[in-house]
């Protein structure tokens, strides 16, 4: 027998006898799950380009301050509804004179905490109910998921808009409400996952060495439930960014002076027929972040989708 | 038989199959060729990973097409596989070539009955009215020996139980009278009570219709049950051919032999089963020569230098291997042969 | 004790002790019941059920290796989740090793399931996709309170066991690997705790025959080894032969057969067993089986037929089979090493095959 491919005689070290030839070689790097995600990752140029206009969105917004060419605030009667290009003022100006390209990036500041922070918070509170819910089963489950039944009855911006006109406007608010929306879906998609795991063999596994319930949700629930949760709350990020601009749009988000792009449309509706195109600008800025979020959301999903 | 030399109803000649991904190319077939009579029953034996499923279901082209490099030449009856139309391909598939699957829940449609189903391949293939292709259905479960038929054309693929199941796709299989039927491992996930029927009602209707059968299994003892020629496949090319007697109780190849040995059959049970060891290789990366030379204990030095020419182990009996002769020394002589 | 028959470096948990003796069977089953609620209508009520376990007892004994056959449906694997309580019993009780399992004096569950565990069948779900082989195997260790760098020392020195070289697999996940060696690594989880009993419920059903003898023989190397005791669930019965001391026929959640292997393979007494046993395969084309030696696929266990739950498939039903549910029993008076439930095999049932009662003076 040649080759360095050739094991052991056979039969003739039983340990060896498992060992296929193939392991021999100096086989594929161990990468883990994650190693993997990110393998996919790396060679999928459109979500990695989209991931870079998020994080050119994210900095703009950070760095609103320097890159502004003006202060968002400062009104000027002489010079309402300028168009595009008008002297320093790229995408012109607002219905009071303010500087509106100065005014997405600060308002990209709202907007994408209106996008982040309740899509974190929804997902650890619905996540922890959907966790809980899956795995428990039973009646806790019943009870966990027709509560979140009552929130899915409504259409979301009616919710949105029902919780928020009962605790009014504000910034602070605006986030509850948000967070209240969007906890029920990512509950579901816990749920559901959490559940189908609880039916896995190797959860029957732990069980029978003796393992208690936290440890189990700990070290085998969660770590399976986290990919599908991930990826659905990644698409979550754009639809919070559009409630808000919606809420805001309707005068229940934050209020006037602040720059914020729901806002910055609803002031600059009247003047649609004026300076349609400087009217949109604020839109443009919500497509693109929502499209960009999205398609990241995606190519994460398929990434993540990796059979194991 | 071999002076009237009759056309074969399948041919198959040098049939490679890869899959191609971003990560790897995956070489499932690597030159299969083999041949069907009209009227007759090839095996496939493999295990996972060998082919077999993939050698199949090429004659269908049901692999993705974006994904899948399929080579060589396939002709079943008077069509050129490869060279069809994919609506020409629509018309072959159910009508002269069908398929039955393992698990027939996922192959029924879980919205249509039963009845229905078949009703409606009927029409699509052969026309007629609905009320002659239920009467044409009901008749068909008749024939795969399904209790109370007219009760069962109504019922949908949940409500039965899996043997049934089994029963109606394979009446599903022979609504249009196809000449080839593809079959895979159709009894192997079902009881040991119930397999032994639906083999038993399959090598009948076989005869019945004169139908050839592709028949992939995993199970020696179910070739041995259904089969007149065996093919013995392994990391995508096919190591042995010959009559189910010949393979089976005269094997020439050693993993044929290999299999035969590590099937649990009877062994004392003092002794250790003799296993094959190691495992399959990486059809991403197939060594040169012989694939089995690895794990083989007549490999010799050639075995590993290119893959052994096939050589004729008795008429109509032939094996990819160097060492026939030793291999046919360690048969061990049958009792009941 | 038996530690020195761990022969592994890493000092594993000790294998719990033996208390009862060699005479004591390992584990003594008695009449354990499981019925699944079938729910619908409006309201969830329970409108039928499933008698998956219904009034099975036995015993297994130290060292041996007992058989568990029979169709799906026959309840073998609810028997075995019964067992190692992943599933309330809804009546039964168990004793194991002498101990009562459960109760005040007895064995507590977490002692039982030092003493007992179980291989689960192949499949994507035996192993968590998200844990590398080595966690998966010391996660057992670790719960019974084991320090962290132990437990992947005995995980990895199990794997080398199994014949999995520790240095190539350990940090390698499910997907990566074949069935034949996932389930070296779900045996190797299993003897992580050191047990005394395994339950492999199906354990080398998914896998290929080459792949099968290979783990077959690696069960039977490790058994004595580690001075295992076997329940063996499966539905091959070519391989429940070649593995089993004893064996144990199920049909729709009984008991129908019981006895010493050769006894039951060369001389049946159960019309089910008899026709499971003609079922089985030959390598051989000379050996093809022409008519079916039962016709039918097996009943619903919803609703199970009356008395004997196989006459709908028995040739040799009569009346009585209908009316009186057979006992498990020793066959004509003999020894009661071989039980069955027949009415054919117990005199004076009122069969037309079987004996007439022992004239009672």
């Amino acid at each position: 027998m040649s080759g360095a491919l050739v094991e052991a005689p056979p039969a003739a070290d039983a340990r060896a006898q498992g060992v296929p030839a193939r392991e021999a070689e100096p086989a594929t790097r161990v990468r883990g799950y994650w190693g993997n995600v990110w393998q996919r990752l790396r060679y999928d140029y459109a979500t990695l380009f989209f991931l870079f206009v998020i994080l050119l969105i994210v900095a703009s917004a950070v760095f609103a301050p320097l890159l502004s060419p003006f202060d968002p605030n400062k009104a000027s009667m002489a010079h309402r509804l300028k168009p595009l290009f008008y002297h320093d003022n790229i995408l012109g100006t607002d219905e009071q004179g303010r500087d509106i390209l100065s005014r997405i990036l600060y308002g990209g500041r709202t907007s994408l905490l209106m996008g982040i922070v309740p899509v974190v918070a929804a997902t650890f509170v619905g996540g922890l109910f959907g966790v809980v819910a899956g795995y428990a089963g039973g009646r806790l489950n019943t009870i966990i998921m027709r509560s979140m039944d009552v929130f899915f009855a409504f259409p979301s911006v009616l919710l949105a808009v029902a919780i928020s006109g009962s605790l009014g406007g504000g910034m602070v608010n605006q986030l509850i409400t948000l967070t209240v929306v969007l906890t029920p879906p990512l509950c579901r998609v816990a749920e559901t996952s959490a559940s189908q795991i609880r039916s896995m063999d190797f959860v029957d596994a732990a069980r029978a060495s003796g393992a208690s319930t936290v440890s189990i949700l700990l070290h085998h629930v969660l770590v399976n439930v986290v990919s599908p949760v991930l990826v659905y709350a990644s698409t979550l990020v754009s639809a919070s960014i559009l409630l808000a601009s919606g809420l805001s749009f309707l005068g229940l988000g934050v209020s006037p002076p602040t720059p914020d792009w729901g806002l910055m449309l609803s002031t600059l509706r009247e003047a649609i027929y004026v300076r349609p195109i400087v009217c949109a600008m604020p839109g443009v800025a919500i497509l693109l972040t929502s499209i960009a979020f999205n398609l990241v959301s995606d190519g994460l999903r398929q990434a993540m989708d990796v059979k194991a | 038989m071999g002076a009237m030399a009759p056309r074969p109803l399948v041919e198959v000649r040098d049939l490679q199959v890869s899959f191609v991904s971003r990560e790897a190319t995956v070489s499932a077939v690597n030159g299969v060729s083999f041949t069907v009579m009209p009227g007759e029953v090839l095996c496939i034996i493999g295990e996972s990973g060998s082919g077999k499923t993939v050698t199949m279901r090429s004659l269908l082209r049901l692999h993705p097409p974006r994904r899948t490099v399929i080579r060589g030449h396939m002709r079943v009856g008077d069509h050129d596989i490869l060279a069809l139309s994919e609506r020409a391909m629509n018309q072959v598939r159910g009508a002269v070539i069908s398929m039955v699957f393992q698990e027939p829940m996922t192959a029924l449609d879980p919205v249509y009955t039963i009845g229905d189903q078949i009703a409606e391949t009927v029409i699509r293939h052969e026309g007629g009215s609905r009320r002659a292709a239920m009467a044409r259905a009901l008749e068909l479960l008749n024939l795969v020996k399904v209790p109370s038929p007219e009760r069962r054309l109504r019922a949908y693929p949940h409500e039965l139980s899996g043997g049934l199941r089994q029963r109606a796709m394979i009446a599903l299989a022979l609504s249009c009278r196809p000449s080839l039927l593809l079959a895979d491992e159709p009894t192997t996930a079902l009881d040991a009570t119930v397999q032994i029927q639906v083999l038993i009602m399959l090598r009948r209707l076989q005869e019945e219709f004169g139908m050839g059968v592709i028949f992939v299994t995993h199970d020696l003892g179910v070739a041995a049950q259904i089969a007149d020629k065996v093919a013995v496949m392994y990391a995508g090319r096919i190591i042995e051919y010959g009559s189910v007697a010949d393979v089976l109780l005269r094997p020439a190849h050693p993993y044929t032999l290999g299999l035969l040995s590590s099937t649990v059959h009877g062994q004392t049970r003092d002794a250790e089963i003799e296993a094959i060891p190691g495992s399959p290789p990486d059809l991403r990366a197939l060594p040169p020569g012989c694939s089995f030379a690895p794990r083989c204990r007549f490999a010799v030095p050639p075995c590993t230098a290119a893959f052994p020419p096939t050589a004729l182990a008795g008429l109509d009996h032939a094996a990819s291997c160097l060492q026939i002769e030793a291999v046919r020394g360690a048969v061990p002589a049958h009792a009941d042969a | 004790m038996n530690t020195e028959a761990q022969g592994a470096a890493a000092p594993m948990l000790d294998q719990p002790a033996d208390r009862g003796g060699r005479a004591q069977p390992m584990l003594i089953a008695q009449g354990l019941k499981r019925y699944f609620p079938i729910r619908g209508g409006l309201l969830n009520r329970r409108v039928a059920e499933v008698k998956a376990v219904d009034d099975v007892s036995f015993t297994v004994l130290k060292g041996e290796t007992l058989g568990v056959v029979g169709e799906s449906g026959c309840g073998k694997s609810t028997l075995a989740r019964l067992l190692m309580h992943l599933l309330v019993m809804d009546a039964g009780s168990l004793i194991f090793d002498g101990d009562p399992v459960g109760t005040e004096q007895g064995l507590s569950l977490r002692d039982l399931r030092r003493n007992l565990q179980m291989v689960f069948q192949d499949s994507y779900s035996s192993l968590n996709p998200r844990l590398p082989i080595e966690e998966s195997i010391a996660y057992s260790p670790r719960v019974h309170g084991m320090e962290r760098g132990q437990a992947k020392r005995i995980a990895r020195e199990l794997l080398q066991r199994v014949g999995l070289r520790p240095e190539y697999f350990g940090g390698r996940y499910p997907h990566e690997l074949s069935g034949g060696q996932k389930q070296r690594v779900n045996i190797a989880r299993a003897l992580a705790l050191n047990p005394r009993m395994l339950i492999l419920d199906e354990a080398v059903s998914a896998l290929d025959k080459s792949v099968e003898a290979q783990v077959l023989n690696l069960l039977g190397e490790l058994k004595r080894e580690f001075n295992l005791t076997y329940m063996f669930i499966s539905h091959d019965l070519h391989v429940v032969q070649y593995i089993s001391d004893r064996v144990m026929v199920m049909y729709l959640g009984q008991v129908v057969e019981f006895g010493p292997v050769d006894t039951i393979y060369a001389q049946p007494r159960h019309p089910y067993t008899a026709a499971l046993l003609e079922c089985r395969l030959v390598v051989d084309p000379a050996g093809r089986i022409d008519t079916p030696p039962l016709v039918g696929d097996p009943p619903n266990p919803i609703n199970p037929p009356s008395g004997c739950r196989f006459r709908t498939r028995c040739p040799h039903a009569e009346t009585v089979c209908e009316r009186t549910v057979p006992a498990l029993g020793a066959w004509n008076g003999n020894t009661a090493a071989h039980l069955v439930a027949c009415h054919m095999a117990h005199p004076g049932s009122g069969h037309s095959r079987a004996a007439p009662a022992p004239v009672v003076h």
